[in-house]
This record gives C-alpha cells, sequence and structure tokens, in this order.
C-alpha cells in the first residue's frame, strides 16, 4: 500500500494537480514527457479572455513545485505500464536522457559550436534549433536538453567540449524507474487533430494555410517570427485572413465532438492580427460561434464591434489556390445568405480541434473511450484534456478535483 | 542575530570576463566583512554545493549569498535548513543585460559601470543576509477541520459528500425547507458522463439521499449565515432561521457616498460613527463574539443561481408579458408538474424556445445564457416530445448552439427527431393572435425568413449569481459583510484568474457551482470537488503555518509594533484580502490565516511598523543605502527599480537571456508584490543621493494581472503622494515612475528601463545629492 499520488503529464492539468495534491501533505511524482513543463499552455501567447500570458501562472506554479519537497519530477519521461488497483499501484516510468547535468543552465557556447539544425517541433517547424537547447526561453526545468540524435556525432563533441566542463554528458543513459503509488491522475492532454487528415483543407499542399497553434507560436514574442502573424511564404504581414473553425471538430469524419476552445481561440487571435495590421480585413467562417458564459460572449462582443471583422456562417469545404502569389481561396456554402462563397485571402487559419493523446499513445494499464479520452476506474481519475475538451479555467478545476480524488483514494486505503 | 556570512560568487557564464571579480571578494571581505568568500567557475555543481555545505558546517555560517545565476533558478544540494539564504544575479542583471561591443569607444568607462553594478548587487545581497531573520511558521495546530458549506443544491452537497469522504464533519446551510436546489426540481436532467446521447433522471435525490445517511454530515434547512466572523481554522458562524433578522447579523460599514455630508465633504470620525451606529441599529459589532457561534475551519459557498427573471418592461417584441411566454425555469415547473399546457390548460404541442433576444441586430444570448442555456433548451424540447410523441413539435430558433465537448454527442441526438425543428435565425417579434403566438424568424439557415404559429414560447433565460444582489456569506469583517470588487464579474464570486479560478478575496471560502460561473450539472459535480479539497488545504496551510496560494511556500507573517500605530486604518481598509480587523480606536488585528503575505499592509503603512522577518522596511531601505552613489559624477546617476518577482522580474531574466541591454545605471529589487513597497523606500533612495525610481508591476484595471489584485494599482496612487512631495522640495515628479509590464514583455522591458534613465538623466542629477 501507498499513501503517495503518481500525475502523469506535465501540462497546466498535470502541474496544478499535483501542487494541489502536494499542498493537502501527500508526496507527489510528477511525470512529463517533454523537457519542459507547462504542455501546450506553454505554447501559447495569450489566454482568452484577458489576454494574460501564460507563463504568468506557470511561474507561480513552478515556484509552488520547486519549493514543495512532497513533490518528485521527472522530465522526458514515459509511463510504460501500470498494474495493481487503487492504494497498490506499480508503475514502471522510462526516464530518457536530458544529456546534461542540473547546473548546465546556459547553452550559449553549446549552440554557437553547434551547426546543424534541425525543425524545431516547439514552433511547429516553423524555425529551427540546435542540437543543444531550450525548447523555449521561459522554460522549467532551466536546464540545457542535448539532442545527440540531431547531429553527427562529432558535432556532440564539439558542442560537449564548448560547454563547461561536465555540463553536457552526451552518452547519458535512459533509466527505468519503478513507483508504487496509491493513486493516479491522468493529466496526458491533447494534441493539435492533425490538419492533414482533412484533404480537402490542404495543409500540406500549401504553405499560407496556418493552424491555430502555429499562429499562437507566431505572436509570441519569444516564437519564430518574433511576435508577427505573417505568411510563411514570405513573411510578409497579411492583409487578409480566413479562419476555418471546425477543422476537424464537429465531424463524423474526424473529431465528433467539439473541441470547445477553437472558437475563443480565433477570436483571441483576431486581437493577435489587428495589433500587428489596424487595416486587415479577417473572415470567420464558422458553424456556431461558442463563446459561452458571461466572461466569453463579453469578448465576442467586443470582436464583433471591428468592422473588418466579417462573420460568415458556412462551413469551408475546400481550400484551393489564389489568384495572387501565395493566396488561397477558401470555399463555403452561406448557409445565410444562400449560395457558394469564394474568399480569396493571404493567409488562412485553421482552427484545428484537439485530440486527446489517448487516441495515439494509450499506457497499458489505462482505459480510454472510443475517442481517445481516460475513463475514470477505482484510484485513477482523469482531468483537464485527457478527460474532455476544455479551457483552462476548466482545466485547474477539473485537476484540482481530481487532487481530492487522489487524496481520498489514499486515505481510504490508509 | 549577528551573521556569519559566507558570500560564494559564480564565475562561469562570462561572469570573470567582464566583471574584476577579485575586486568583488575584496569587497566582501573587507567592507562587508564576510566570513567566508569563495568563487567558482562551476558553483551549482553537486561539489559546489558540498562546498558551500562544508563551509557551514566547519565555519558555522548562518547566512549565505550566492551571487551569480538568477534567483529563479535552483539547484540540487542548494538547501541549507537553519541558514538564510540570498541569491542575487550577476550573469542575468550585470553580465547578460551589459553587454559591451568589443569595438566600442569607451570600453573602459563601460566595464566600470559594469563592476560598480555588480558591487552595489553584492552589498545588497550581504544586507539583506544581515538584515533578514528566517521565518518562524505560525502554526495553528488547533484549526477546526470542520467544513460549512452554504446551499444545499448539487454543488453543495457533492462538496460536502466530497469533503466527507476525505474523513472531514461537514455542516450544509440551505435556505429552503429541503435539500436539492433547482436541480431536485428538474424533470429530466442533461448527462453527466457517458453516454452523452440522451436525457437522464435527476441525480438530486439520490444526493439528498447519500447527504442524509452520511453520519458526518449535518444539515440545516430552513437556515442563513447571520455572520462568518473569525480566521479559517477558526470561523465563528452564527446561524438564523432563512429570511428572519438577527442582532448576529454582520454589519455593513458606511459606503464611501454616506461618509460624506450633503455638501460633500467628509463627515468627522464622531459622525461617521453615529451613521454606522444607526444604519446597524439591532446588530453588534462586528468584533463582538457570538457565544452560541458554531466553529468552522473552512467554507465552500455553493449558494447557487437565480433564474433571471426580465422586467415587466423587458423583450416587447418577444411579447413577454403574454401569459403564453414564459422562461425556461418556469416551463421546467410545467413540465415536471405534468404535461406541457397552454395557459388555459389544453395541451400546448408547438412550442418555440427563443435563445437569443436581440432580433437582427445581436446575436448574443439572454444575459447570464451559457452552455447549459442551450442544452437546457434541447432537453425542453425533449419533453415536448415525450408528452406528445405523435404530433408534438419543437421549433429551437438560436443564433449560436453551444454544446461544447462531449454535449456535441447531446445536440446530434436530436437532430434525427423529425418533431424537434433547429434553426439559427433571428427572432424578431412575438405576436399574440387567434392561433397563439407567431414567432418571426430572419435570417434562418433555410435562407428565408419564416413564421410559426405556437402554442407556447420558452425564453432561454440565464442564470444570475446568488452574490449579484445579497452578501450571503456575511462576513463579520472590517471590510464588510460581502465579496469586493463583484462589479467586475457581474456579481459572480470569481476570481479574475484564469489559472486560479478557486482563489477568492476571503481566504478560507472557496465558491463552487453557479455562484462563480454558469456550469451544468457535471460540471458543477467536478467544480465541488475542487473547491472542497480547496477548503480542506487552508486547514493544512493553517496547521503546517504557511500562507495558502499563491505564496504556499511562505511560512512567514506580518508582526506589528502597535506601540507606533497611529490608527490610521490604512493597512484595514487596503488589505486585498479582509485579512485585518481593527478595534474600536482602529488599531489592527491581525489575522494569520486569513492572510496571504503580499505585503499591502507593509506598502500603505505610513508609521513602517508592519514588516516580515526577512522582507520588511529596514531589509530593503538598508539594502537601497547599501548602494554607492557617487556624488559628483554626472555620468553615475543612480537609479533604483522595484520589480514584482513573479512577473516583472522573469521579464528581465528573459530580456537579459534573449541579449538585451539596458543602462547600467539601475539597480533592481525584486518585491513581493507593488503593492507592498513602502513610499519610505523612494525617500531612502532619494535622500541617499539617488536619482529616480522606477516601479515594474503588473497590469491593472478590469483585466487585472496582480495576483494579489490590486498592487500596482495601490502602488501607483502612493507614487501619485510621492510625487507630490518631490515636486513640493522642488524636484520633478517624474524621477519616479511606475510601468505596468507583464512577464512576457522581455522584448519592451529594456526599453522602458533605457526610457525612464534617459528621461532622469535630461533631468541631471538629484538636487539633494551628497546631503
Amino acid at each position: 500500500m501507498s499513501n503517495s499520488i503518481l500525475v502523469v503529464g506535465g501540462g497546466f492539468s498535470g502541474l496544478t494537480a499535483a501542487v494541489e495534491a502536494a499542498e493537502m501533505g501527500y508526496d507527489v511524482y510528477l511525470v512529463e514527457k517533454e523537457s519542459y513543463m507547462g504542455g501546450r499552455v506553454a505554447q501559447l501567447n495569450k489566454y482568452f479572455p484577458k489576454l494574460c500570458p501564460p507563463t504568468c501562472g506557470l511561474e507561480i506554479n513552478f515556484k509552488r513545485l520547486k519549493t514543495n519537497p512532497r513533490i518528485t519530477f521527472y522530465n522526458l519521461a514515459e509511463v510504460e505500464s501500470v498494474s495493481g488497483s487503487a492504494g497498490n499501484f506499480n508503475v514502471t516510468l522510462k526516464v530518457n536522457p536530458r544529456g546534461t547535468t542540473p547546473q548546465c543552465t546556459s547553452c550559449k557556447a553549446g549552440e554557437e559550436a553547434a551547426t546543424t539544425e534541425v525543425p524545431n517541433e516547439f514552433n511547429f517547424g516553423l524555425d529551427t534549433r540546435k542540437a543543444i537547447y531550450k525548447a523555449h526561453p521561459m522554460a522549467y526545468p532551466n536546464q540545457c536538453v542535448l539532442d545527440k540524435d540531431a547531429a553527427p556525432a562529432d558535432e556532440i563533441s564539439a558542442i560537449a567540449s564548448a560547454m563547461p566542463a561536465g555540463h553536457v554528458v552526451p552518452d547519458q543513459e535512459a533509466e527505468t524507474v519503478q513507483l508504487n503509488v496509491g493513486a493516479i491522475i491522468m493529466a496526458t492532454g491533447w494534441k493539435p487533430y492533425d490538419p492533414a487528415n482533412m484533404d480537402n483543407l490542404c495543409f500540406n499542399s500549401f504553405e499560407n494555410v496556418v493552424t491555430n497553434m502555429m499562429v499562437e507560436r507566431m505572436a509570441s514574442p519569444s516564437g519564430p517570427t518574433e511576435g508577427k502573424v505573417v505568411r510563411p511564404s514570405d513573411k510578409e504581414l497579411p492583409k487578409t485572413v480566413g479562419f476555418v473553425q471546425c477543422a476537424g471538430s464537429r465531424d463524423q469524419n474526424h473529431l465528433p465532438y467539439c473541441s470547445y476552445i477553437c472558437c475563443m481561440a480565433t477570436l483571441k487571435q483576431v486581437t493577435y492580427i489587428r495589433e500587428n495590421n489596424p487595416d486587415a480585413d479577417i473572415y470567420i467562417f464558422y458553424i456556431d460561434i461558442r463563446s459561452p458564459g458571461r466572461k466569453y460572449e463579453n469578448f465576442y462582443k467586443k470582436i464583433k464591434a471591428d468592422e473588418k471583422v466579417h462573420f460568415i456562417k458556412g462551413k469551408v469545404a475546400e481550400i484551393k489556390a489564389g489568384s495572387a502569389p501565395g493566396s488561397v481561396v477558401l470555399v463555403a456554402e452561406d448557409t445565410i445568405g444562400g449560395g457558394k462563397i469564394e474568399q480569396e485571402v493571404d493567409l488562412a487559419v485553421l482552427a484545428t480541434g484537439m485530440q486527446p493523446t489517448g487516441a495515439h499513445d494509450q499506457i497499458p494499464g489505462i482505459e480510454y473511450d472510443d475517442d481517445g479520452f481516460v475513463v475514470e476506474k477505482d484510484g485513477i481519475t482523469p482531468c483537464g484534456c485527457a478527460k474532455r475538451p476544455v479551457d483552462v479555467v476548466s482545466s485547474a478545476q477539473s485537476a484540482t478535483a481530481a487532487a481530492l480524488r487522489a487524496v481520498q483514494t489514499v486515505r481510504r486505503a490508509g | 542575530m549577528s551573521k556569519k556570512i559566507g558570500l560564494y560568487i559564480y564565475t562561469g557564464d562570462g561572469i570573470k570576463d567582464a566583471v574584476d571579480v577579485d575586486k568583488l571578494v575584496e569587497l566582501a571581505t573587507g567592507d562587508l566583512g564576510c566570513a567566508v568568500v569563495k568563487t567558482s567557475d562551476d558553483l551549482y555543481s553537486a561539489e559546489g554545493a558540498a562546498m558551500v555545505k562544508a563551509d557551514i558546517d566547519s565555519e558555522e555560517l548562518n547566512a549565505v549569498a550566492l551571487a551569480g545565476v538568477s534567483p529563479r533558478y535552483d539547484f540540487p544540494g542548494f538547501s541549507f535548513p537553519g541558514v538564510y539564504v540570498e541569491k542575487t544575479s550577476l550573469r542575468e542583471l550585470v553580465v547578460w543585460s551589459h553587454q559591451i561591443p568589443a569595438d566600442a569607444e569607451d570600453a573602459d568607462a563601460q566595464k566600470e559601470h559594469v563592476q560598480e553594478l555588480a558591487e552595489d548587487y553584492i552589498r545588497m545581497a550581504v544586507t539583506r543576509c544581515q538584515k533578514a531573520e528566517l521565518p518562524e511558521p505560525n502554526k495553528m495546530e488547533d484549526a477546526n477541520t470542520k467544513i460549512l458549506v452554504i446551499g444545499g443544491g448539487v454543488s453543495g452537497m457533492s462538496a460536502a459528500l466530497e469533503a466527507a469522504e476525505a474523513g472531514h464533519e461537514v455542516t450544509i446551510v440551505e435556505r429552503e425547507a429541503q435539500l436539492g436546489g433547482f436541480a431536485a426540481r428538474l424533470r429530466k436532467q442533461i448527462p453527466v458522463g457517458p453516454d452523452y446521447s440522451n436525457m437522464v433522471d435527476p441525480i438530486a435525490n439520490e444526493l439528498i439521499e447519500k447527504v442524509n445517511a452520511n453520519d458526518k454530515i449535518t444539515v440545516r434547512t430552513g437556515t442563513e449565515v447571520a455572520r462568518l466572523a473569525g480566521v479559517p481554522g477558526a470561523f465563528r458562524v452564527s446561524f438564523k432561521a432563512a429570511g428572519s433578522k438577527s442582532e448576529w447579523d454582520a454589519p455593513v460599514p458606511l459606503t464611501d457616498e454616506e461618509k460624506l455630508d450633503e455638501n460633500g465633504n467628509e463627515l468627522s470620525a464622531e459622525e461617521q460613527k453615529a451613521k454606522y451606529d444607526a444604519k446597524n441599529e439591532g446588530r453588534h459589532d462586528y468584533m463582538e463574539e457570538d457565544p452560541n457561534a458554531e466553529i468552522h475551519g473552512a467554507v465552500v459557498l455553493a449558494s447557487g443561481w437565480k433564474p433571471y427573471q426580465p422586467a415587466d418592461d423587458e423583450f416587447p417584441h418577444l411579447a413577454w408579458g403574454n401569459a403564453a411566454v414564459v422562461t425556461n425555469v418556469q416551463f421546467e415547473e410545467m413540465a415536471k408538474a405534468g404535461n406541457i399546457t397552454k395557459p388555459d390548460g389544453s395541451p400546448a404541442k408547438n412550442v418555440a424556445f427563443v435563445m437569443s433576444p436581440g432580433g437582427a441586430e445581436d446575436d448574443a444570448d439572454f444575459p447570464y445564457a451559457s452552455a447549459t442555456t442551450s442544452l437546457v433548451a434541447l432537453k425542453q424540447a425533449k419533453y415536448v416530445r415525450e408528452d406528445y410523441p405523435e404530433d408534438g413539435k419543437a421549433y429551437i430558433f438560436y443564433q449560436h448552439m453551444r454544446t461544447p465537448g462531449q454535449y456535441e454527442y447531446f445536440y446530434k441526438g436530436l437532430q434525427d427527431d423529425p418533431g424537434i425543428f433547429l434553426t439559427k435565425g433571428a427572432v424578431t417579434e412575438v405576436t399574440p393572435g387567434d392561433n397563439g403566438l407567431t414567432v418571426k424568424v430572419e435570417k434562418t439557415i433555410l435562407g428565408e425568413d419564416i413564421e410559426v404559429d405556437v402554442d407556447l414560447v420558452v425564453l432561454a433565460t440565464g442564470m444570475v449569481p446568488t452574490t449579484k444582489d445579497e452578501a450571503v456569506v456575511n462576513f463579520a469583517y472590517r471590510q464588510g459583510p460581502a465579496f469586493r470588487d463583484l462589479d467586475l464579474m457581474g456579481g459572480y464570486c470569481d476570481s479574475n484568474f484564469i489559472c486560479f479560478p478557486y482563489e477568492t478575496r476571503r481566504t478560507g471560502v472557496y465558491a463552487a457551482g453557479g455562484v462563480r460561473r454558469s456550469l451544468t450539472i457535471e460540471e458543477s459535480l467536478e467544480d465541488a470537488a475542487g473547491a472542497a479539497l480547496k477548503a480542506m488545504q487552508c486547514l493544512v496551510a493553517a496547521q503546517e503555518g504557511h500562507a495558502v496560494h499563491p505564496r504556499t511556500w511562505d511560512f512567514d507573517y506580518p508582526d506589528f509594533y502597535f506601540q507606533r500605530c497611529t490608527q490610521c486604518k490604512r493597512c484595514t481598509e487596503e488589505c486585498p484580502f479582509g485579512a485585518l480587523d481593527d478595534d474600536e480606536k482602529g488599531t489592527p488585528k491581525p489575522n494569520p490565516t486569513r492572510c496571504r503575505r503580499c505585503g499591502t499592509c507593509m506598502g500603505a503603512c505610513p508609521e513602517r511598523i508592519i514588516g516580515f522577518k526577512d522582507y520588511n522596511i529596514d531589509v530593503v531601505g538598508s539594502m537601497i543605502k547599501s548602494i554607492e552613489v557617487p556624488d559628483d559624477d554626472d555620468d553615475k546617476l543612480r537609479m533604483v527599480c522595484f520589480a514584482c518577482e513573479n512577473d516583472a522580474y522573469p521579464a528581465l531574466d528573459m530580456a537579459a537571456a534573449r541579449g538585451a541591454s539596458w543602462s547600467p545605471l539601475v539597480r533592481v529589487i525584486p518585491v513581493r508584490c507593488l503593492g507592498s513597497v513602502n513610499v519610505s523606500w523612494i525617500k531612502d533612495a532619494m535622500s541617499s543621493g539617488m536619482d529616480g525610481a522606477l516601479l515594474l508591476g503588473c497590469k491593472y484595471g478590469d483585466d487585472y494581472q496582480c495576483h494579489f489584485m490590486k498592487g500596482s494599482e495601490l502602488a501607483n496612487a502612493r507614487m501619485a503622494n510621492v510625487a507630490e512631495s518631490l515636486n513640493s522640495l522642488g524636484m520633478e515628479p517624474e524621477r519616479v515612475k511606475l510601468a505596468q509590464v507583464a512577464i512576457d514583455d522581455y522584448d519592451k522591458v529594456a526599453d522602458i528601463i533605457n526610457d525612464f534613465v534617459e528621461e532622469v538623466v535630461g533631468m541631471g542629477p538629484n538636487p539633494f545629492k551628497g546631503w
């Protein structure tokens, strides 16, 4: 039997669940597969509807995390299997090597020595990074990462010698860790739905068709385009932007449910584009604008007041090449005005939905539903977007509730 | 306690190239009197930690200053219990942020600036080590662990069951004669989990049974809270019969308007007291203790919502006032009681549901509507089909159908029903006629305007939080019985924080369910569990003696030197959390478990009598005074910068890491919150000859980002007074400036500093320099 709690996933929900449970006096293990904590929200520029930076709340939670001796956390770690039952789970973790030591917090010398550039996954391939890097400037833990598969062996050695002695350890090996815990919180979050699955939207054919998550990275001051939402083809600010809502969501062939956040995310991204360019025309193709509740409705109202934001009720059926270089045409059925609409835009943004991580990556010993959401079982509590598509506020509620479930489980078992 | 200080200087990451480290060592061993001074290229390694630990043991050091990387970074092995540890940043704040181009003509002069900057950060760090003490936890070991739940609807009952399941005693107080709230009056409800395609029976009755069967839960129906006094861990709760008056009703302070006479002049203290007494006649003073009060440790506020009741003259175009036009709540009552009927009692087989009242002009839903309102309309359309499966027709006219997440499956489930007609459209008019009501709808999804004759029209009105019009909790606090700034949130008892929804401005009271947000029953169940956890957790914090969110790591608590208190009441009025009460004279009464340790009281106090062990007027004042100010060099003006440690300070760190440079004339001091900045620090800076002070804090206003709500706003008001004082001394008020900086403004913060420095340099030196 164990009194400790395992939280799988160090995104916003997992981080919240971990600190909330630890502040109840329990030992918590937090396992995150990326090199940094914060998950999806770490990639966001601002939160709707306050337009405040996600790193502000993360900074508080990181401080709660690092000052709480009850929390042990692992990055670059995966849960390989779960067995046992409430009060007594056996969990196997694989902790992948970071290739550096804890005091290695500045990659500068190594970056200068490195020559190979690889696509930067944190920025969805919109720019590149080196073999030694931090995912982003606010990354926590702030320890550098050596990706030794990203460059030839001699370059890795050159990086190691350029860095202070002992900071880079290329031959670190993965470790297996066995944990015995009383309760498990599943906070494995979501992935953006793969836009390549929608043939009609031609994501892979046109450079100037991007996803909403790519827009978040572009809008971020530390992103690939220094805060400007540009056309990838020529790095110019677009004069016309089209948002394609429900790109994959509410669609039997893709994600049958509503992804909850994409309408609000688009309304938020309108403010990014407006900040870059006061004259840009913005076209939003939607089925319903889902801005429920007082705060969200007020935010929608603010955006509606912008005369250069055009709302068109109609689902985009097709994206095709436009007449101007790099432009694309959004083709939709206008369900109010009738007829077919063709709107040429400089940049098209697919408001892709969220797919639970469990749709692709499942952990043996955990139960999932048809959509890939985690099913609650005695001692195993899902929260946040592992449970259902939710916004950040609801993730915080859900994670706090999951912390209580875990506490109840270990108290009952104890 | 006298300090034996060890200073450890990190020399890696370019520090030793940019700074003359030997001179720093000389300064520390000489003038600063450090017992141990060591340098290391790899200070933060395991060996570095072992070296510090060995010195602590052999030299009996009781304070350690680490000068190197930003204090936001920490490293394994650097925790030294019983030893005060101060970290200062040479890497970010000195070296990275002051890059000297190799070809700079004035490289030597610049190097001198950087050296002086490094020396000042060393002075400040050592000074802090000398002045600060280690906090001692203020443990409330006898904290009462019983939870009070206000409201016996699904959120309240669920919170009570959750807390009981975790081992706590619980009292539920419910105004109505029975438990259940709205949810008990439903005919059917929206699902609370998979499968999401069909309605389910109300879960409220099951919850009522569970509550009644649970011996840890005491239920008090027909009861309200007259007043809630005391502190987390020992709230004193006075109950009363619902709707009755009680001598223990919480007194209500005078509003700002009531404090003025008819000419707008402030009434004297005696006059105010008389007016206050008249206003609260028959009620005991808020500090008086009710001998019959029942002790509880923490509170879950689940008082729920009230149906939005349109005014008589509201929505005339929707024929509101006609007996056949009802709200969704009225319709639910009818559907629960029996069949769906017209006002004359005959079957209502054709029912229209109107989601948005704005006609062709506005597509917003009704006030206080939400996804729940959309779902309820869908559910109620199904009632029409249940009652009249052969020929019942339900029309749902919506602008935006809001069924997020898996609730989409519920919506989908309806779309196959041939008796349910769903269309987007603007309902422009409802007119009574011979055949009931005619509903006119424009811009429908069918591409045309339509008219439908129906027997009933149901308005999808919203859910108004109970806190909008009532105090509900009735705090017997110095700041009054209600939560503050509810207007900002439309009356919702919400935190205004996306990341931390459970925060309220009254420690120990956590809101759940419809009082905070319009939620479905499923969401309310989860929300109740979260609020229950927060209530339980604040008791753990009280027992362990640390703050609750956001400074959960903080075991310190402000001390008051009451002998010098002048009863100015600023601390009691400005505390964002209502932590301070007062006595008849106005002397503050601290309540440690209500306090969040932001230091707003310390910043407010003109007598400088409030402080923390490791963060007080003397600690920061001494740090400022330790800065070396050349008194005859116009190229070496000095400015202090107070930076919010959670947002502005990390922004500086990031700016430096990303290669931004700013003026070396500025010395940064991290502060808990700008609200904690006492004007005496500005005076200290100016009287020690410094030339300006810059405050970097969070955004304020409606979308405030300050986690202590008002910090930067209060600081801004205080600085206006400072500006006046400067003016009266013949100094430019612009020497003191506050800028709002978000944590991601790292691309802007260097410019903000440089612009300020340029402005001050333009004004020339502080005329009192060298006095």
